[in-house]
């Protein structure tokens, strides 16, 4: 155990005041490991141009990316919702509801991979699968060219933001990408004045329930950084039968029943929770990391195992949990050319 | 005759003691000590998790595939390689653990 470790356990057993006053320079310390990140970044191949933004912003909202032309991306990743749905399970095509929860965009220009379990290696790629899925948008890509083609608008857009490039699978994917980037960037919460030196920003219960997610409850394994998650794959004893990654790497034990560690930004506004939507608050969710797991497979995760939380505990966890909400950025309806 | 036979056996069988390499590869802070290792045929790689956390390493490329199964903190594991080939070896827990392996003489 490191002596930072060793320190902010030791901290737990002292009362809050004292804690805090006596070992500064050491919680500080660790704060360090949660500094945010400004620069957003860009693939090589789709740096960034005002152009561009503006040309995903008006895709991202167009409903006619959709077979139906009724569901956008907007539809599920709405962003007053966090940039998800507030559903247990997203809804499709015809209504038909899907197998998981729509995960949220929040901070996506720095995830590692996409969807719950990772298939998609980059946002350009992510952007193109639900057009084309059957239960979700139904849209060839084809037919989606076509249909944004014949819209006048689009062709002097298109040619603004990638000149020379058309209306094409690529360029869709790209402008699609650039404005997620921008616009999904979390703002400002209370957690990140505090960690700026604002010692009055979060409460003092939340800042036991700093120190816990950092030792006791263990969250900080996976939820770590500025992000809240190391983007890892993890079975966490989720009940049902999805394999998540697993269906993709059969022969690899640890990836069964394995979905990605998601963002904790703006958690407490983003009900219910896990891949399927099966935990209804955030008590639910601290309740099974408290037991280990409500199912307990051979995959289970190492670091999944009973924590034996107070009850203080568990107050001060969900006091630090809901530090970490803030507003999405401003974000516009756009007129859509026609 | 079967003496030679022996001795040319016993040739063989240092030559490849010699030849056979073990390279070290550690995992700490959820990253590998190297993005990128070349190594002989017939090598070796000892993948040692100095972590405080479980690792999978694994490889799907065609060359090199392998998976070595959960690695608890504080234990090591070895992979031997074949003759010749390309490919990325990943955790199969976090996904920013990447490095390349080329297999050549």
């Amino acid at each position: 155990m490191s002596g930072i470790r060793l320190v902010l356990r030791v901290l737990l057993f002292l009362s809050p005041g004292i804690a805090m006053a006596e070992s500064q320079t050491e919680v500080q310390r660790y704060m360090q490991l949660y500094m945010r990140s400004n620069a957003i970044p860009y693939p090589e191949d789709n740096s960034y141009s005002v152009a561009r933004e503006k040309l995903g912003h008006l895709l991202f909202f167009d409903p006619r990316l959709s077979a139906s032309d009724w569901i956008s991306c907007a539809s599920c990743h709405n962003p007053g919702f966090s940039w998800g749905d507030g559903l247990p399970k997203a809804r499709g095509h015809g209504m038909k509801t899907l197998p998981r929860r729509t995960p949220t965009l929040l901070d996506s220009a720095w995830m590692a991979s996409f969807f719950w379990d990772g298939r998609a290696a980059t946002l350009e790629e992510q952007a193109l699968l639900p057009i084309q899925a059957m239960g979700e948008m139904a849209l060839s890509l084809s037919e989606m060219v076509g249909k944004l083609t014949r819209i006048k608008g689009y062709n002097v857009l298109f040619e603004k933001a990638y000149p020379r490039e058309g209306i094409t699978e690529k360029t869709v994917a790209k402008a699609i990408a650039t404005y997620e980037r921008v616009a999904s960037v979390s703002t400002e919460a209370p957690f990140d004045r505090w960690i700026k030196g604002d010692t009055q920003a979060i409460s003092s219960a939340a800042r036991r329930g700093f120190v816990l997610f950092n030792t006791k409850a263990a969250c900080s394994q996976c939820h770590s950084g500025w992000r809240f998650t190391d983007d890892s794959f993890h079975d966490i004893g989720v009940r049902g039968d999805d394999k998540g990654r697993g269906a993709l790497f059969p022969d690899i034990e640890v990836n069964q029943f394995a979905f990605k560690t998601p963002t904790l930004r703006n958690v407490a506004w983003r009900a219910p929770y896990m891949h399927d939507g099966s935990e209804t608050t955030l008590v639910d969710v601290i309740e099974l990391y408290n037991v280990g797991g409500r199912e307990k497979r051979a995959s289970l995760s190492t670091l999944v195992r009973p924590l034996n939380l107070t009850e203080q505990d568990r107050k001060d966890l969900l006091e630090f949990l809901g530090t970490l909400s803030s507003p999405v950025r401003k974000t516009e309806i756009p007129m859509l050319p026609r | 005759m079967f003496k030679r036979i022996f001795f040319g056996f016993v040739l063989a069988c240092q030559a490849t003691l010699v030849h056979a390499e073990v390279h070290k590869v550690s995992q700490k802070g959820k990253a590998f000590s190297t993005q990128a290792l070349t190594i002989k045929p017939d090598d070796t790689i000892m993948f040692l998790n100095d972590d405080t956390i479980s690792h999978n390493v694994f490889s799907s490329s065609e060359g090199t595939r392998f998976n070595l199964k959960i690695q608890l903190p504080g234990t090591r594991n070895g992979q031997k390689f074949g003759k010749s080939g390309a490919g990325e070896i990943r955790c199969a827990i976090h996904p920013g653990m990447k490095m390349k392996l080329i297999i050549k003489e």
